[in-house]
Formats: C-alpha cells, sequence, structure tokens
C-alpha cells in the first residue's frame, strides 16, 4: 500500500481519507470503518488527534439537542430556519434533527454523560428563541478521550503531524486523493482515496482580535481556515462566505463568556446600568447587531451580569466554566481580581471569522455531507450546515462517514495529474528555499489587521475594495518573499496562505450580496435593508479559471414550512423599554 | 533583509525539578494542538519554543508529573 512516486514522494491509498481530527472528523471516520470493517479509512490530522480541534478541553454541553419529548426535528428546523433569516435549505438541518438524539445516545455509551433530572430523563434548558434544546454534559471535559478510545478500538489508521494543503482531482473531476506536508519534517505525502471528507474547523485566525496576539483568537488557534482554502482551489463551491461569524465573549480573554450556561441559572448579558437589552441569549447575527449597538451606545459596554446570584449558584457556574471548554477563564479572572460575585464582566464582539458552528457560511454541502464535487465530503465548522455546535460536528460528521464509505465502495481510485503534485510541492517548499524573505506572522498579521481594518461589519463597499488591493500586495509578498526557516514555521506559511485565500473570498461574497442580512454578520451600510425579492437565496462563490466567482443559488423548497408570522421571530431581539 | 527576533515572555512554564522529559516523556508537546513546545537539547526538559499559543491546557492537564502551568500570554492579561 506503500510506496514512492517519482520525486522522493510517499503515497498511500485508502477507500476513504478523513481530514481534520477534531469532533467531525473522528466521528466520520469511526462510522465509516465500523459500518465496512474491512475498509481502509485513514484519519489524517497536523497536530495530534488526542487532543485537537475545537474541543481540545471538552465541551461544557449540547446547544442544539433535539431531544424527544423536548422538541421534534420539525420545530428546529423551523427554528434554525428562521434564525437564518430564511436562507437555509432544510434537508440538512432535517437530518441532523432526526439523527442527533441517536448520537447522544451512543455518546452517552461511549461515557459522555449528558444531565438527567431525578426522574432519569434529559435534563434539557431554554436558551433559544423558541424551543428548548440545551443539555449540559457534567464530565464534558472526557470527550476527547471518550472519542480516542473508540478509534483506538477499531484500530483506527491515524496520521498524526500531516497538515493537508491541496485536493487532487482527476481528469473526470472527481476527487481523487489529497496532498500533505509533515509539520516537522516537511516530507510530503500523498494519500490516494476513492472519497475524502474535510472537517478541517472554522477559519478562526481570520480577523485580529482586539489583544493582537495572533492567537488569542475565538476559536481554536489551529484552524487557520485551511478546509475553506483547499474546498475552493479544488474548485468546490463555498456558500454565505459573507455571514460572517462573530461571537460575543469575554473581553481580551476572547474566549466565550457562556450565557447559555449561564442563562438557565439566572445570568444575563447586560449593559453598564446592568439591564438586560436583548431578548434571549441565543446567538443570532440579530442578536449580535443589538450587541453591537449597545457597545456603541451610551449604556455601552456589555457585560456578563452573575453578581446578582448566590454564591453556591455561582460557585457552580464557575465549576463548570473553569473547567472544560475554555478553563483558563478562570485564571483570566483571578489575574484581573474579577470575581462573578462582586462584578459584572465586561464583554465584547469577537474578531470575524467563518464557521457554520454558530452561523451559516462554509463548503456547501447537501443533506449527505456532499459537496459539489464528486468524492469530496465536508462537515463540522467549516460546511455550510447553519448552527452546527459540537452535535452538528458529531452528527453531520457520522452522517458523510456513513455515506462515503458506500460511495468508496462502489467506485475506484481515480488518476490524477502527477503535474499536479510537482506543482503544490514548489508551491509549498519556495518558502524553505529561499535564504531571506518576509516571515509569515508578519504576513499573517498584515492580513488580519487589514481584515480588521477594512471587512470588519458594518461593511462598506469602498472600504473592502481598498481591502482588495491591499490584500493582492500581500499576496504578492506571500508568493515571491514569504521566509520560513523550519518546518513548524512552513506550516504557518501554508496557514497564512490558507488566511489570505480566506480574507479575499470574504471581500467576494461580500461584495456580491447588495443587501443587509442575517444582523451584524452582513450588515452593508448603503444597502442596509433586507431584500427578500433578489436575495432570498445562498450565494455560491467557487473558483474558475483561477478566478473566484459569485452566483444565486435558489433555496431548496422548505420540508417544514414556515408561517408568515413566525418568520420575523428573531427580529425582534431588543428588550422594549417602557417609555 | 535579515530578520530579527524580537523576544516575548511566554505563557507556558515548565518546572524543570518535575518535568521527566529527560526520561524519555513527551505528553506535553504531543497534545499541544499548536504544536508550540519542544524538548531542549541542552537541558532535556521540555519548554515552549514558539510563542503561539491558545491557552488551551491540553500540556497542563495531561502532564503526568504537574510540572506544566499554563499562563494568560501577556497581551491579554
Amino acid at each position: 500500500m506503500t510506496g514512492d512516486i517519482p520525486g522522493g514522494i510517499s503515497a498511500v491509498e485508502c477507500d476513504v481519507l478523513v481530514i481534520g481530527g477534531g469532533t467531525a472528523g473522528p466521528m466520520a471516520a469511526y462510522k465509516a470503518k465500523v459500518k465496512n470493517p474491512e475498509s481502509r479509512v485513514i484519519l489524517l490530522e497536523k497536530a495530534n488527534v488526542k487532543r485537537s480541534g475545537a474541543i481540545c478541553m471538552g465541551m461544557d454541553g449540547l446547544n442544539n439537542a433535539v431531544i424527544p419529548g423536548h422538541s421534534t426535528p420539525e420545530q428546529y428546523t423551523k427554528e434554525i430556519t428562521i434564525a437564518n433569516d430564511g436562507i437555509c435549505d432544510q434537508a440538512p438541518v432535517y437530518k441532523y434533527a432526526q439523527r442527533c438524539f441517536e448520537i447522544i445516545q451512543e455518546l452517552d455509551r461511549f461515557g459522555i454523560r449528558f444531565q438527567k433530572d431525578q426522574k432519569g430523563d434529559f435534563d434539557v434548558k431554554k436558551v433559544h428563541h423558541i424551543g428548548t434544546y440545551v443539555l449540559p454534559m457534567p464530565n464534558g471535559d472526557t470527550v476527547k478521550k471518550a472519542l480516542y478510545r473508540q478509534l483506538r478500538r477499531v484500530q483506527m489508521l491515524i496520521s498524526n503531524r500531516y497538515m493537508a494543503t491541496r485536493l487532487l482531482t482527476g481528469r473526470d473531476g472527481r476527487i481523487a486523493g489529497v496532498i500533505a506536508v509533515n509539520t516537522r519534517t516537511s516530507e510530503f505525502l500523498v494519500v490516494r482515496a476513492k472519497a475524502v471528507i474535510l472537517c478541517m474547523g472554522a477559519a478562526g485566525r481570520l480577523g485580529l482580535p482586539h489583544s493582537g496576539y495572533l492567537y488569542g483568537t475565538y476559536e481554536n488557534a489551529a484552524n487557520a481556515g485551511d478546509g475553506y482554502a483547499m474546498a475552493y482551489h479544488a474548485g468546490a463551491a463555498l456558500a454565505n462566505l459573507e455571514c460572517f461569524q462573530i461571537n460575543p465573549l469575554i473581553k481580551d480573554y476572547n474566549g466565550p463568556a457562556c450565557a447559555y450556561v449561564a442563562g438557565p441559572f439566572g445570568g444575563y448579558t447586560a449593559n453598564n446600568e446592568g439591564m438586560r437589552f436583548i431578548e434571549c441569549d441565543y446567538w443570532s447575527g440579530q442578536m449580535m447587531l443589538e450587541f453591537h449597538r449597545e457597545l456603541q451606545s451610551g449604556r455601552g459596554p456589555v457585560f456578563l451580569k452573575l453578581d446578582h446570584l448566590a454564591d453556591e449558584t455561582i460557585g457552580e457556574i464557575e465549576s463548570i466554566l473553569h473547567r472544560v471548554e475554555r478553563p483558563t477563564r478562570g485564571r483570566f479572572h483571578a489575574g484581573r481580581s474579577t470575581d462573578y460575585r462582586h462584578q459584572m464582566i465586561e464583554m465584547h464582539v469577537s474578531e470575524i471569522g467563518f464557521c457554520s458552528g454558530h452561523s451559516a457560511s462554509g463548503v456547501f454541502v447537501d443533506e449527505f455531507g456532499r459537496t459539489t464535487i464528486p468524492g469530496l465530503y465536508a462537515a463540522g465548522d467549516m460546511a455550510n450546515v447553519p448552527h452546527n455546535y459540537m452535535l452538528g460536528a458529531f452528527t453531520n460528521g457520522a452522517v458523510a462517514g456513513e455515506h462515503a464509505i458506500d460511495f468508496a465502495a462502489e467506485t475506484s481510485l481515480v488518476d490524477y495529474d502527477p503535474a499536479d503534485v510537482t506543482a503544490e510541492r514548489e508551491r509549498v517548499l519556495a518558502p524553505l528555499k529561499r535564504e531571506d524573505g518576509i516571515p509569515p506572522n508578519q504576513i499573517e498579521y498584515k492580513t488580519r489587521r487589514l481584515v480588521n481594518d477594512y471587512l470588519q461589519p458594518p461593511k462598506i463597499t469602498r472600504k473592502y475594495e481598498i481591502a482588495a488591493d491591499r490584500f493582492a500586495e500581500v499576496r504578492e509578498d506571500l508568493d515571491t518573499a514569504m521566509l520560513a526557516r523550519d518546518a513548524h514555521e512552513l506550516m504557518r506559511a501554508m496557514e497564512a496562505s490558507s488566511i489570505l485565500d480566506c480574507a479575499e473570498m470574504a471581500v467576494c461574497a461580500s461584495l456580491f450580496r447588495t443587501e443587509s442580512r442575517w444582523g451584524l454578520y452582513h450588515y452593508r451600510v448603503e444597502y442596509p435593508e433586507r431584500d427578500n425579492e433578489n436575495w432570498l437565496c445562498h450565494t455560491l462563490l467557487r473558483k474558475v479559471d483561477g478566478v473566484a466567482i459569485c452566483e444565486r443559488r435558489p433555496v431548496a423548497p422548505y420540508i417544514v414550512p414556515i408561517g408568515n408570522e413566525e418568520r420575523s421571530a428573531y427580529d425582534k431581539q431588543r428588550l422594549r423599554r417602557p417609555a | 533583509m535579515p530578520i530579527a527576533n524580537t523576544p516575548t515572555t511566554v505563557p507556558v512554564v515548565i518546572d524543570a525539578d518535575k518535568c521527566i522529559a529527560d526520561k524519555g516523556c513527551t505528553v506535553c508537546v504531543d497534545v499541544c494542538p499548536l504544536d508550540v513546545l519542544r524538548i531542549s537539547e541542552l537541558t532535556g526538559k521540555a519548554y515552549m519554543k514558539y510563542d503561539e499559543c491558545w491557552y488551551c491546557m491540553p500540556c497542563e492537564a495531561d502532564c503526568p508529573t504537574g510540572a506544566v502551568k499554563v499562563n494568560i500570554p501577556y497581551l491579554l492579561r
């Protein structure tokens, strides 16, 4: 199975290749292998599957659990459609909603416990505007370990420290495999596969955090948007990239303030008067717009308010927030001598990114996780199924893994053009061959600083045009002068390349949609109104003849109808104040 | 143009007395999602080689001897 191809590059073959060992990836690989134990499934990861991805330290709960007796798949699908201003192909959301309970039960069997009430029923909390979907995970710190045990049990083939850089396609347009480079040795690897599943996380290093620290991002900083860039260069369609992800967070710490956790205990998001200003803390673009307005107003900034709660309640909240997902939160507060008991905690909004986990943009997929390239799948934060969260990554990863393994059984490996491998090797290794040049951290800083200056909503057309010119200058530097001194820096160099690709895609998609939608996520100052007549559609971006083009794609007919009076449920986010 | 080295104070600190990297342990280096830790050839102990930290804590949580401490990066503190 292992052999060398010309140029000293090693090559391996498999049925299904999964790229990314965070949340969706391990589940996709596991489900593929379990469905067809005779098959060869490889899980590729640029760090180490044991602790990679957004949930490296676990998760405090499920934000979108559709559990019989508490909510229905129809209700959930309706809520997500409304929260996304109607732009939602419902089939993937409905599929998720139907299957996620089975995945919850499976995770429970893996040893990840979910909170139950005294009667033994799942203890689901209400955070969303309409339905009830939030389920705490008392031992949420064990998620990655539990997953890893299952991968070991099925003897999964895991390749850590390989960073995928480009997909390979065959002459007929089908997926042929991937090119990867080792992050410790810079050795090249070609993996030929009948199907490839991209599970490479969000584009979390797109905007620059206010702290100026490149890695102080909201998303796991390892998630640089490599998956979006790879899908783009392979010719796959990406949907609604103008629908940015922007999160409310603890200012400077840049991690979640977690009103989802604190909300059911009585905590809430408040202005400087200690007053609520939004109806509900569930994240939507409309909620973020009200957040943004409050920040800019005389009642700003915005705070997480817990200081009215009982000491033991706060202790319980701390035992969650300071133990899982982003456990250094407690250290941050200790360092500033801030205590939930005594004062409100200053919040802010995050830098921009792409992430369907909380938003709606990403590689376009159908209800089987299929992209527009035959044999190529995507799942998790980088696929465009809206408001995925962790359970969406698990469930949609499972869906993609099961479909891909069946697809692989009916097909053969496709030949790729060896010249593509040679060209990619030259592109990737160029920064190592230079003796002088610009280090990747400076290329990255400049790109992301420009993202903040020009792309952060509210979006202004002229600023976007200036950004395009500046990005072109950075690209020239990246292509001709970027310098890497070792394999690690080369990984950062490739990430800088992905970040710039994502920034340029964000410009292209944002300029195309000449309306405002999704609240703050796509607030265009010159087109402040929502225009359902012309824009109740997806925008698809893809690479054609070397350049990015955008086109409209109709929203698929709804499976779950939405009543006229229901459509505006998420528009009324601001609390009405007595006159 | 030549490359300069700009100093930064790094967030991850290793207690050299507790670290057993010189006995073959590589746990913290293995689990870091950003791959920023290395074993020093000079001292045989783990250290933070690249200031690219998400202050996420697997290195500290998985260290078998409690030698690793993750601090908040200075710019965020």
